[in-house]
């Protein structure tokens, strides 16, 4: 049963990558950096072994502990995690929790992440070959640290599937929650920059963390290395109490995801309320905005992208306060257009296969892209303007008001025009309404946030006319450069969008049957 | 509908009011409410409609049957706008779907299979949504809504979730959805999967009211039963090609459609299953 659990991952693979060049593209790539960052770790492993051993040990701490980190953090921000083998289906097979978790475990560990973990935790033996107990100190402790990174993280994706089933987490609310996890990276990137500044900390920094479960399974062997069995016995202790306690929370979490499937929550208005469709205007394109911000506001997965708008301005402010320099809290309102407005790239991803009835209504192109956009604009241009306008109070420098408000139009006008070309041709796997926002999709992957990033560096293409503009004006100090930048983001800026609106709009006339042929072939769209 | 227990009858009238009334012919010409031609689509290697030709008259009932496979999803989607085809035409009240496509569609009232809806909205707003698509007025659609939400009794549902919906009831509101608009042709694809029989009565009468008001109805089922006694007219479709069509008469002959089906279609077989199945 669990081979053919692991059998089922790679079947799912090949198949995946025998209908797209471009997952196959994607999947080269993602090999090769690994094996490049692979590479590295191996060889630096190597080199440490004839390093002063507390050196070495320090690193290795410090590494191993990011390393569990990185995979606890990533599956919550990431989209592009590989899920292929989806607990949730294997619902109606008869399979013993140990065989699920057993498989569960092999199928983590046998993806691209987990193999590269896996060989650079076994490096670290020949970091600590100066003893036969120290390397087989070694051998344990790379085992356990990896089993633990895999479980770890697959405990926390069950255990968000489980919350949401339990606690119905459907609206905003919901989404806030994970704002602090989403923090930890910045707020402990602070925290270790600080201890960086002195790095004669970092031993100490270590040394608190090989107590922790983060980091005592790489600290068995150096304390092998140096003859300290009774703290070795401890974090060996503390590794194995880690390991058996996250399999018994997984286990459990997958026990009530198992039987409690994440259900709608039953939502009841009265007759003839019609919502939104009742306030905007009555016509196909104001019918399409009203649907949009009624998903908005009750599809989680738009929800989900509403974190930037608190996000920006709290880590704008972390480093303005840690570079002493206030006046970045000024770039809240563009890099929040731009994030906004670059949202909705891949719109009709969204929609699934919904968007047929776009199409069977003969809905033009045109309105369709003018809907959703003045869905988006209902909610962006608010925050944008109040993200541009506050931080204005609180640096006191009223002079600069032009300048940021041409960046803001320029950034929001801009990306409103690229997301209506680039949501009319771009189709990808998103995690289906109703299902956890951060589940990344089944076969999402690299090609995902491929396009995403063009999308992002064209956004960035068209706001540069008046990013160079304000950088000038700011040079200079130059009233009449500030004024030039708000005339030239706010006219340059309705030039693109409109031109993206005819362009995509077109492009949706022309292939929105294709479009939908694509969205019928993504699975459970 | 006033009594929706009784079996309806073809005699049995239905009220004028049953269904909206397909609006007056717009300037368009010929008596073929839908005339598909040589239709044609690959998937891949795979051929799932061969060179499919199909007239429609004006007026009638139309059923499509066929085996699983045989293409009728994808003939329909074909000529409702959804999947372009890879040769042929579809021409509804002689307008082509694939030169013309948004007057073609005005004419039609599609509930496609397969695809899902916005199942975030209530049932109210999917209707309404799609009645502003189609540029209706607000009073229009707000009259039309709540007609269309009583005769497929679903006004206690109005305010739910369309993803809290039963499939009978999705199939119902996606009905609704493709009614609102009053088109002169309506293409069902599979319209009593999941429905109730209740329900589904009640939506024969509703189809008959329309069609004899003068609307066409294109339906595929896989219940012959169900097209033989509310079609007037009939298609049997295999492995993307027309085997038969013709008025349900015709088409059956002295046979039920059902026994005339399966001698067309073939494939029946009278093995009990294998032996492991047949234990207890």
């Amino acid at each position: 049963m669990v081979a053919t659990l692991v059998k089922l991952r790679f079947l799912l693979l090949r198949n995946s990558l025998k209908r797209s060049a471009w997952q196959l593209v994607a999947v080269i790539i993602g090999a090769l950096y690994g094996l490049g960052a692979l590479g590295l770790a191996v060889l630096g492993l190597v080199a440490l072994r004839f390093a002063p051993l507390e050196f070495a040990t320090t690193v290795v701490i410090l590494a191993g502990s990011a390393v569990i980190l990185g995979w606890i953090v990533l599956p919550l921000i990431a989209f592009g995690i590989e899920q292929s083998v989806d607990p949730a289906r294997l619902r109606v097979f008869p399979m013993s929790m140990t065989q699920l978790l057993v498989g569960l475990t092999l199928v983590g560990l046998l993806g691209v992440p987990g193999i590269v973990t896996s060989i650079a935790a076994l490096a670290t033996v020949v970091t600590f070959s100066v003893s036969l107990p120290a390397a087989i100190a070694a051998v344990i402790g790379a085992i356990l640290g990896v089993l633990t990174a895999v479980i770890a993280s697959r405990t926390v994706a069950a255990l968000s599937t489980s919350l949401q089933s339990r606690r119905r987490f459907r609206e905003l609310g919901g989404i806030l929650i994970f704002i602090p996890i989403l923090l930890l990276g910045p707020l402990l990137a602070w925290f270790t920059r600080g201890v960086a500044d002195s790095a004669d900390a970092l031993p100490g920094l270590a040394r608190a963390l090989s107590w922790s479960p983060l980091g005592a399974p790489f600290s068995i062997a150096p304390d092998v290395a140096i003859g300290d069995y009774g703290p070795a016995a401890l974090k060996l202790l503390i590794s194995l109490a880690t390991l058996v306690l996250l399999v018994l929370v997984w286990r459990h979490s997958l026990a009530v995801s198992q039987v409690n499937p994440p259900a709608a929550a039953r939502k009841q208005a009265a007759r003839g309320k019609t919502g939104l469709f009742g306030v905007l205007p009555a016509t196909p394109a104001g019918a399409v905005a009203a649907r949009s911000l009624t998903y908005w506001r009750r599809d989680p997965r738009y929800a989900r992208q509403l974190i930037i708008v608190p996000l920006v301005p709290v880590l704008l402010w972390f480093y303005s306060v840690n570079n002493d320099a206030p006046a970045l809290l000024n770039l809240t309102g563009p890099v929040l257009a731009f994030f906004l407005a670059v949202s909705i790239y891949t719109d009709i991803s969204f929609d699934g296969t919904a968007f047929a009835t776009h199409l069977a209504d003969g809905v033009r192109g045109r309105d369709d892209r003018l809907g959703r956009l003045g869905a988006l604009a209902i909610i962006a241009v608010p925050l944008v303007l109040l993200g541009t306008i506050v931080p204005m109070f609180w640096t006191g420098s009223w002079n600069l008001l032009p300048i940021f408000l041409g960046l803001s139009a320029a950034a929001l006008l801009g990306g409103f025009g690229v997301v209506s070309v680039s949501s009319s041709r771009i189709v990808i796997p998103v995690p289906q309404a109703g299902d956890n926002p951060f589940r990344s999709a089944p076969g999402a992957s690299f090609t995902t946030a491929l396009s995403g990033f063009a999308t992002w560096g064209v956004a960035l293409l068209l706001a540069l006319p008046a990013t160079i503009l304000a950088v000038c004006a700011l040079i200079f100090s130059s009233a009449l450069l500030g004024w030039l930048t708000l005339l030239v983001g706010v006219v340059l800026g309705a030039v693109f969008l409109v031109v993206g609106v005819r362009i995509g709009g077109a492009e949706l006339d022309r292939r929105g049957p294709d479009l939908l042929m694509r969205l019928r072939m993504l699975r459970g769209a | 509908m006033t009594d929706p227990s009784a079996a309806p009858t073809p005699a049995q009238a239905p009220t004028p009011a049953a269904a909206p009334a397909p609006t007056p012919a717009a300037g368009t010409t010929g008596t073929a409410a839908m005339q598909l031609t040589g239709l044609t689509k690959h998937f891949g290697q795979k051929l799932a409609v061969d060179a499919l030709s199909l007239t429609v008259p004006e007026g009638s009932f139309y059923g499509l049957v066929g085996p699983n496979g045989a293409g009728k999803t994808t003939t329909l989607s074909m000529a409702t706008g959804l999947l372009r085809p890879d040769a042929g035409q579809a021409l509804v009240h002689g307008v082509d779907m694939w030169r013309d496509p948004i007057k073609a569609k005005a004419l039609i009232g599609n509930l496609a299979d397969g695809v899902k809806l916005f199942d975030r909205l209530s049932g109210e707003q999917l209707v309404t949504y799609n009645g502003l698509l189609f540029g209706l007025d607000r009073a229009e659609v707000a009259d039309r809504v709540a007609d269309l939400l009583r005769l497929l009794d679903l006004e206690s549902a109005a305010g739910s979730l369309v993803v809290d919906y039963s499939a009978g009831m999705t199939k119902k509101i996606a009905l609704a959805c493709a009614l609102v608009h009053a088109p002169r042709v309506l293409v069902l694809d599979e319209p009593f999967e999941s429905v109730d029989p209740v329900s589904a009565a009640n939506i024969r009468d509703i189809l008959t009211g329309y069609v004899q008001n003068g609307g066409t109805v294109i339906v595929s089922s896989h219940v012959m039963d169900l097209v033989q006694r509310m079609c007037d007219h009939v298609a049997v479709v295999a492995n993307g090609r027309v085997l038969v069509a013709g008025t349900v008469d015709e088409v059956r002959g002295g046979s039920t459609l059902e026994d005339r089906f399966v001698e067309l279609v073939g494939g029946r077989t009278h093995a009990e299953g294998p032996e492991w199945l047949r234990r207890s």
